[in-house]
């Protein structure tokens, strides 16, 4: 079962640990839930992987452990962060920002948002440098000089003058990803980090991050809507629905015998490039928007094997099929 | 063979480029479709693959008579689209119609559904108001929405509801064309199928064709019955979908393929990792404009322009190591199997139709 896992030497210990993640937008309307108690844990070089469609909770989830929500619209009401022996939620927003790239970052969506259009590639590593590095300007761009190699953009010396826009959008979120990894972090959370990239440049991206975790023993937490980069990907993976993990387990356990039913029917319906098909099977009705739920589990109105349990009780337990594999569905209850 | 609706020659795309103020100065031209062939069959699905700029949505453009093309023709029935005026382009905006990607953006806010349903019928006129309204209904029945919400504006409908509105739209002034840009890659994951479903089902029902402009493979293979794939505005590999599948020919369609994700864990497949990134095309290489990030370039593969010639049944390719293996093979004459399975050896890099084997993941 572990023959897609890095093999060799490696370390189990949890370096991140998520419990009970509770996180609200405030509106007019009062308190809208967006994650409603997200637990999981991260291992060292692991690669996690959180999908899930619009709406349901995978962003905002990663926003709650950088504690970078927007502060007037939203908060984090509960549950717990656990890095490096501290819990980030406790922290003051001062000794958060010393956590920031140096033991945890992240790469989101879309280069062109992350970089700053009027610094030069050098002075934003550089930048990202000094969080955690002593040592001067000329020593820092050095190593700024070996970032950029490690992250084989060709003739770094000659990039660091350039500005944003004079790089194509590959070279611009493998320049994100330089600056991700500048301060040694142990975790990265990447969102979505190859969407707005081409078939060809996303797979050389996805190599890169594979290369770097090999090389540091990263940990990663890939936030995606697609099966297939987490076929590619992950080790493990946890599939959300209304802001909430519905099942989690090994890439194999989950792909083999999906036990949500939301995640059975979402990887069916999926085409495949290995196979023709002549129909889809398909999940009906649509995914709820935020703070949108229904009482109890709130797949129930789409899902097959509903039964009268799932609207009238409370939001099912869950549930341990066999080691690291979870889920929670009223199914698996007597 | 099911009979040609659209015949596509020659087809070429070049847009000048201007700089300076007022941008007056021409600074040279960007050839975004360079002189492509190709055939929609009546009710039928060819798709258009390739990576950004690579042509393909101009292409979608140029049938759309939103674009004028600088050189070549869309023949439409053996009709040169761009000879139309009066009442005959009025009949083919209603004969050709179109879906866009994002249905956010592709349906006007402030123009109720059965408005945006009936444009391209009070567009094509000779309808009462009756005949339209019976129409619409008619239509929004066909794509799976209720007549409810005729009233209703588009932002009271969710992303797969919106897709099904721009459906309906482009299907009530009963089209035999219909442009999909991208038509499911701006909808959740777990609507997309639905309104795959959809579109497949219409075809069956009433025959239109589509041509399909896509990125992702396994929609195209759903979707489509010939692919045809673009690389630098050029056809590098057009063929039969199940054929380009199962034994991609051209590097960049073996290489297209093999950077696809996999549907499970144990199908990830052999990688071919490109060198580099698309060139300009403003500044295009010569030769094959594949050439440069070729795994297989040949001396003679920077200096002369490979042409698209057929090499098996319903299979061309674009590609210079083809020609060799069919000089080679003189065989080729009589159906040109040998000269192509001799190739296809040679290329064989596992695809996701080849068989698959473990990849870089472990270690």
């Amino acid at each position: 079962m572990n023959d897609g896992v890095p093999s060799g030497p490696r370390d189990l210990d949890v370096v991140l640990d998520v419990r009970g993640l509770r996180t609200s937008f405030l509106s007019d309307r009062g308190e809208v839930k967006a994650v409603d108690g997200v637990s999981f844990q991260l291992r060292r070089g692991e690669t996690l992987g959180i999908v899930g469609e619009s709406g349901c909770g995978k962003t905002v989830t990663a926003l709650s452990i950088m504690r970078l929500l927007p502060r007037q619209s939203a908060r984090t009401v509960g549950g717990e962060i656990w890095l490096g022996g501290r819990d980030l939620l406790t922290l003051s927003p001062r000794e958060m920002r010393r956590v920031r790239g140096r033991q945890i970052s992240m790469i989101l969506q879309d280069p062109q948002t992350s970089l700053n259009p009027v610094f030069t590639v050098g002075n934003q590593v550089v930048e990202a440098l000094e969080t955690a590095h002593e040592g001067g300007t000329p020593e820092l761009r050095q190593r700024a000089v070996g970032l950029l190699h490690d992250v084989n953009i060709a003739a770094p010396e000659r990039r660091m003058r350039n500005y944003p826009h004079q790089l194509s959008g590959g070279m611009k979120q493998r320049v994100v990803g330089a600056i991700a990894i500048a301060g040694g972090p142990e975790v990265v959370i990447a969102d979505e980090p190859t969407t707005a990239l081409d078939v060809t440049i996303q797979l050389q991206y996805l190599r890169l991050l594979r290369d770097i975790q090999r090389r540091t023993n990263l940990s990663i937490i890939f936030i995606t809507h697609d099966f297939g980069i987490i076929a590619r990907m992950c080790d493990r993976v946890a599939v959300m629905y209304a802001g909430r993990i519905v099942e989690q387990g090994e890439i194999r356990d989950i792909f083999n015998s999906p036990s949500h039913p939301y995640t059975e029917a979402l990887i069916k319906s999926v085409p495949k490039v290995e196979q023709r098909a002549d129909r889809l099977p398909f999940i009906e009705g649509q995914p709820p928007g935020l703070g949108n739920w229904p009482a109890g589990c709130a797949f129930a109105e789409r899902c097959v094997h509903r039964g009268e349990k799932c609207r009238e009780h409370e939001y099912p337990p869950t549930v341990s099929l066999r080691p690291g594999h979870a889920v929670d569905c009223w199914r698996y209850l007597p | 063979m099911t009979e040609a609706l659209i015949t596509v020659e020659n087809l070429t795309k070049r847009f000048p480029i201007r700089r300076g103020l007022g941008f007056k100065r021409s600074a040279g031209q960007l050839t975004a479709v360079a002189g492509i062939d190709f055939t929609i069959r009546r009710g039928e699905t060819l798709a258009l693959v390739g990576e950004s700029g690579c042509g393909k949505t101009t292409t979608g453009r140029l049938l759309l008579r939103l674009d004028t093309p600088t050189e070549g023709r869309v023949l439409l029935d053996g009709e040169d689209i761009q000879d139309l005026t009066g009442e005959a382009l009025k009949d083919y905006r209603s004969r050709v119609q179109a879906v866009f990607q994002d249905p956010w953006e592709s349906l006007s806010p402030r123009m109720r559904v059965k408005d945006i349903v009936a444009e391209a019928l009070v567009a094509k006129g000779g309808m009462s108001r009756e005949q339209v309204r019976a129409r619409v209904a008619e239509v929004l029945v066909q794509v799976g929405l209720s007549t409810d919400m005729i009233r209703s504006y588009p932002h009271e409908f969710s992303g797969g509801q919106r897709q099904r509105i721009a459906v309906a739209a482009a299907l009530a002034s009963y089209p035999e064309l219909i442009v999909l840009d991208e038509p499911v890659s701006a909808l959740d994951v777990s609507i997309r199928a639905q309104v795959m479903n959809l579109l497949k089902d219409l075809q069956s029902q009433f025959g239109v064709a589509y041509l399909l402009v896509a990125h992702d493979l396994a929609t195209v293979r759903f979707m489509a019955h010939q692919t045809a794939v673009m690389y630098l505005g050029r056809l590098v590999e057009y063929a039969d979908t199940e054929e380009e599948f199962q034994h991609p020919l051209h590097p960049y369609t073996q290489a297209l393929f093999a950077a696809s994700l996999p549907s499970h864990p144990d199908l990830v497949h052999e990688e071919i990792v490109l060198a580099g990134e698309v060139p300009s095309p403003l500044d295009p290489p010569p030769g094959c404009t594949f050439h440069p990030r070729c795994p297989y370039a040949l001396p003679r593969c920077s200096v002369e322009i490979p042409v698209l010639r057929e090499v098996g049944p319903g299979q061309s390719v674009a590609c210079h190591l083809y020609e060799e293996a069919s000089s080679a093979a003189p065989s080729v004459d009589t159906g040109g199997t040998g000269g192509a399975n001799a190739s296809r050896d040679r290329l064989d890099l596992g695809g996701p139709g080849g068989s698959a084997s473990a990849d870089g993941m472990a270690g």
